[in-house]
């Protein structure tokens, strides 16, 4: 484990990644992190020093959604071979133990320590924990268990950093978020959006190993350099909207030209999160790159406070690109009619006038 | 006798519980148990039913496409929107795209550990294996060289004690029957697939701006515009991107998927003879290939009953019911009723036992409570749905490609027709419907470029877009066939608002508990005789479990809240 060559120098031979090529993905992890140059070195220099990470993946009231955002790693090359090289001690959706023999690998990633456990999908509480069960125990118990012994825990997607759709109203099942429903984690991270982006989940990954500690959050516990602007700000139909070209309806002459979607409803300017830059699946495409509008998936109660998807926000002209969600958050969907974007803004509101307010658990049901 | 638990099954989406009582070396009895809850519609109530398919999309990230083609469908039936041949062509190509990825990261992430031992491929010959590659198919990565590195770098893997993701499974397992060269070659193509469904499933990207949980769908249409003269539309250089994704999943279906199936089903022949299953298939069809009302689909509709080959069944829509007599729910007119969807009510209704437990308590007549999926049924009868009822159906209609694949993987095998109704057959029609979809996949890129030239640009019907014009009641149904098989949305709006909507999910027909009648559901009942040669490493069973591709998220729902008083915070 401590010899001259270090583990990632052979993983990384095996896969055909050059030396040039790990560096490269070095130096666009320091980009993503908007970090010195100084820091490319240090980046390769610690995630090769480090002994491969444990990470134990745990799904409650999720999709895998997230899980398949993780196998969906393509760029930089090198991040699938970081995320590869992790030792994913206990991912239900992967892993080959069943049953018992996989209840004693995540027993044992505990009991060990060190790890850090990655949390999918929201946790129930209502039916004394009968909602989500595994090996017989409840999502909260496990969670617990799981994250209270981690070195860290990160929340992945919505409904593991704010309970989600299982929470969005009337949330049945008493669903909530990890920071609501183990109060009091010390190392939580939050990485939202349905699913969140893989290539955020690795740079936070690589941030952590190289510096040992976590990077710069916002409010939400969101780290800034993916969570620090807003979809607006970066779209690349941002001229559009300046000019005031906008799509009137689907497949028409406009919506055929990239024009800007914010009259069918786009939630860009209301939502955090780098899509225009780092897009999806390796850099192929992002969702207005396709045609539709942003449904705000990585903000809190977007389920409720972003409907109806296609009505479109009102008050957005006149703010500029210094927004960030922290001074942000009065944003409205428009149609009153709609209880559940009503129900929204409330929150979203308690949350802009008390910053230091932790999530606000739903208590509705 | 003894009793079996297998909680979590892994290698599932989801979370689902097997039970089974095992005796003389077999499985006696079996209880499939769903262990999860979200409440999606019951949520789905009082909202626009334009945003209907990006909620229920998240029932499930994996199919990730499925609840959405189901919903828009579903509304678009209601309200009676027409969506336009671009759309349909755009949606065929992301359903076909799912089929294919999924059913092959079901093969090699999902159920290839079932039958390929990782450890016995450390003691592999790479010379031979590259003789049986280079004797199945001309697939290039295939030297003595290429398979050194992967055994190397299992062996690095073992060495290192960090198993990770492969630690503590049934390694060395007697019923692991392949030699050790066969189980690394299908350990260098598990890395392969990892690594081709990375690249492949950027066509979603592609289609859908993102995967999973692509961002195109509209009801009545498709967001994603189409112009030969634009850069922010689907173009002629988009028409080649996704010419270009559809000749790499062929290349890798016929020249690796089909190949390694054969070669690992021919060690393992006896399980054509195990989890035989309820013996009837559920099938909606799937692919339209006309813009008609009734179109014309490339997998036909269709209902077999009894492992009768000689004839298909119209289906009827009217004949599907659910029961929740062993599932955590409560009707109005008492638990033993049988309701069809557009009926349906449910209120959960937990009596389980309280967590933690170590067991459910059943025997073989309980009339216990069970699981969080309901039981559907079809004409009172359990349905077993997916790849297999799909082929069997296209099979009997006469589909030419699927008959002519059929009888090519029996021959090879040395079997016969009754072979497929069986776990092997289960693998075997995965395998069948994934190939014929790479070959034709093709078509719709080439019907969607012709449209192109002719400057047929249409991608969605505007007509029916504003709720003002929809009647103040509508009701509709979506049918689709996802990769796991066949499923139903119900939906019913007034005044513009949803006021019930269900999904009955194929996952609900293969995976549902016990009805009312005390039969069992389709996983249960593939179970029985299932042999199990150590009850503490049940490996047996996963092979039968995940033949059937298990999805349970999917498969958990909730319909109309309308005898529940739903709180909600309304707006000011």
């Amino acid at each position: 484990m401590s010899g001259r060559r270090s583990w990632l120098t052979t993983e990384l031979e095996h896969r055909g990644v050059s030396r040039r090529e790990f560096m490269g993905f070095c130096a666009t992890m320091a980009a993503a992190l908007a970090l010195p140059d100084a820091a490319v070195a240090q980046i390769a220099r610690e995630i090769q020093k480090t002994a491969k990470p444990v990470l134990v993946w745990l799904e409650f009231q999720d999709c895998a959604g997230n899980t398949e955002s993780f196998l969906r790693a393509s760029r930089p090359s090198a991040a699938e071979v970081v995320l590869d090289m992790l030792s994913l001690d206990y991912h239900e959706t992967v892993m080959a133990a069943a049953g018992r023999q996989s209840r004693d690998n995540r027993d044992g990633a505990v009991k060990r320590g060190g790890y850090i456990a990655v949390v999918e999908g929201s946790i129930p509480t209502g039916a004394n924990g009968a909602y989500c069960t595994i090996g017989g125990e409840s999502a909260l118990d496990i969670a617990r268990n799981v994250c209270g012994n981690a070195a860290a825990t990160i929340a992945i997607g919505t409904c593991a950093t704010f309970g989600g759709i299982p929470a969005a109203a009337p949330n049945p099942t008493g669903a909530l978020g990890v920071a609501d429903a183990v109060p009091g984690l010390k190392n939580l991270i939050n990485l939202s959006a349905c699913p969140a982006n893989v290539e955020n989940l690795t740079a936070l990954l690589v941030y952590y190993l190289t510096f040992k500690r976590w990077p710069p959050l916002d409010h939400l516990r969101r780290p800034l350099f993916a969570y620090g602007k807003s979809i607006h700000d970066n779209c690349e139909r941002r001229a559009h909207y300046d000019a005031g070209q906008y799509v009137e309806a689907w497949g028409d002459e406009g919506h055929r030209a990239g024009y800007c979607l914010y009259k069918m409803g786009c939630k860009g300017p209301a939502t955090f999160q780098n899509c225009p830059n780092v897009k999806w699946n390796g850099g192929t495409n992002w969702p207005i790159g396709c045609g539709h509008p942003c449904i705000g998936c990585a903000e809190p109660d977007f389920w409720d406070r972003m409907t109806p998807f296609y009505q479109h926000l009102t008050g957005v002209p006149g703010f500029g690109a210094a927004s960030n969600v922290d001074t942000i958050g009065a944003l409205a969907v428009l149609g009153v009619g709609a209880a559940f974007a009503g129900h929204g803004i409330i929150q979203i509101m308690k949350r802009v006038g008390d910053k230091a307010e932790p999530i606000t658990p739903k208590k509705e049901s | 006798m003894a009793r079996v638990v297998v909680d979590p099954v892994t290698r599932i989406e989801g979370h689902l519980r097997i039970e089974a009582e095992v005796d003389r070396g077999a499985v006696q009895d079996a209880w499939s148990s769903s262990t999860m809850f979200r409440g999606i519609e019951i949520i789905l109530k009082g909202r626009d039913p334009r945003d209907a398919w990006a909620f229920t999309q998240r029932i499930c990230g994996v199919c990730t496409t499925v609840h959405a083609i189901a919903s828009i469908r579903a509304v678009e039936n209601a309200i009676g929107a027409s969506p336009p041949a671009n759309a349909r062509l755009l949606r065929n190509l992301i359903i076909g795209a799912q089929a294919v990825q999924d059913h092959v990261i079901h093969f090699y992430h999902l159920h290839a550990l079932d039958w390929v031992d990782i450890v016995s491929a450390l003691s592999a010959d790479p010379r031979k294996t590259s003789g049986l590659a280079e004797s199945i198919s001309d697939w290039p990565l295939s030297s003595p060289k290429y398979f050194t590195g992967i055994r190397d770098r299992i062996k690095g893997f073992v060495d290192r004690g960090q198993l990770g993701p492969f630690a503590n499974g049934y390694w060395g397992h007697p019923a692991y029957r392949l030699p050790p060269e066969a189980n690394l070659m299908a350990v260098a193509h598990y890395l392969e697939a990892l690594d081709w469904q990375r690249e492949f499933i950027k066509m979603h990207a592609v289609l859908g701006g993102k995967n999973p949980h692509l961002q195109s769908f509209l009801v009545g249409g498709m967001a994603t515009p189409v112009d030969p003269n634009s850069q922010a539309a689907l173009n002629m250089g988009t028409i080649a991107e996704l010419k270009q994704f559809v000749a790499k999943a062929r290349d890798f279906v016929t020249r690796v998927y089909i190949p390694d199936l054969l070669a690992i089903a021919s060690f393992y022949k006896d399980w054509a003879g195990h989890g035989r299953g309820v013996g009837n298939y559920l099938v909606y069809g799937e692919y339209p290939e006309d813009d008609s009302a009734n179109p014309t689909l490339f997998f036909p509709r269709g209902i077999i009953r009894g492992r009768d080959l000689s004839k298909v069944e119209p289906f009827d829509q009217s004949k599907v019911t659910e029961y929740v007599s062993h599932s955590w729910y409560q009707y109005q007119a008492g638990d033993g009723a049988a309701l069809h969807p557009y009926n349906g009510e449910t209120t959960p209704n937990y009596t389980g036992p309280k967590p933690p437990y170590d067991l459910l308590g059943l025997d073989a007549n309980t009339d216990k409570k069970y699981s969080w999926l309901k039981s559907p049924r079809y004409d009172g009868e359990p349905m077993e749905v997916g790849p297999l009822a799909r082929m069997l159906v296209a099979f009997v209609s006469g589909h030419a490609r699927v008959k002519e694949l059929v009888g090519a993987v029996l021959k090879q095998l040395n079997v016969g027709p009754e072979a497929l109704f069986s776990t092997l057959g289960r693998v075997a029609a995965r395998g069948i419907e994934t190939q014929v979809l790479a070959e034709k996949m093709d078509s719709w890129v080439d019907a969607l470029a012709a449209n192109m030239g002719s400057g047929e640009l249409r991608i969605h019907d505007n007509s029916k877009w504003d709720p003002s014009t929809w009647p103040a009641d509508a009701m509709g149904a979506g049918f689709h066939e996802a990769p796991r098989g066949a499923l139903g949305h119900w939906v019913s709006i007034h005044n513009g608002e949803i006021s019930n909507y269900q999904c009955v999910v194929p996952s609900t027909w293969n995976a549902g508990p016990r009805d009312a009648k005390g039969r069992r559901g389709p996983y249960e009942e593939a179970l029985l005789a299932t042999p199990v040669a150590d009850p503490e490493r049940p490996i047996e069973i996963l092979r039968t479990v995940h033949s059937f591709d298990p999805c349970m998220a999917c498969g958990v729902h909730v319909v109309d809240a309308k005898h529940r008083e739903v709180a909600r915070v309304r707006a000011v």
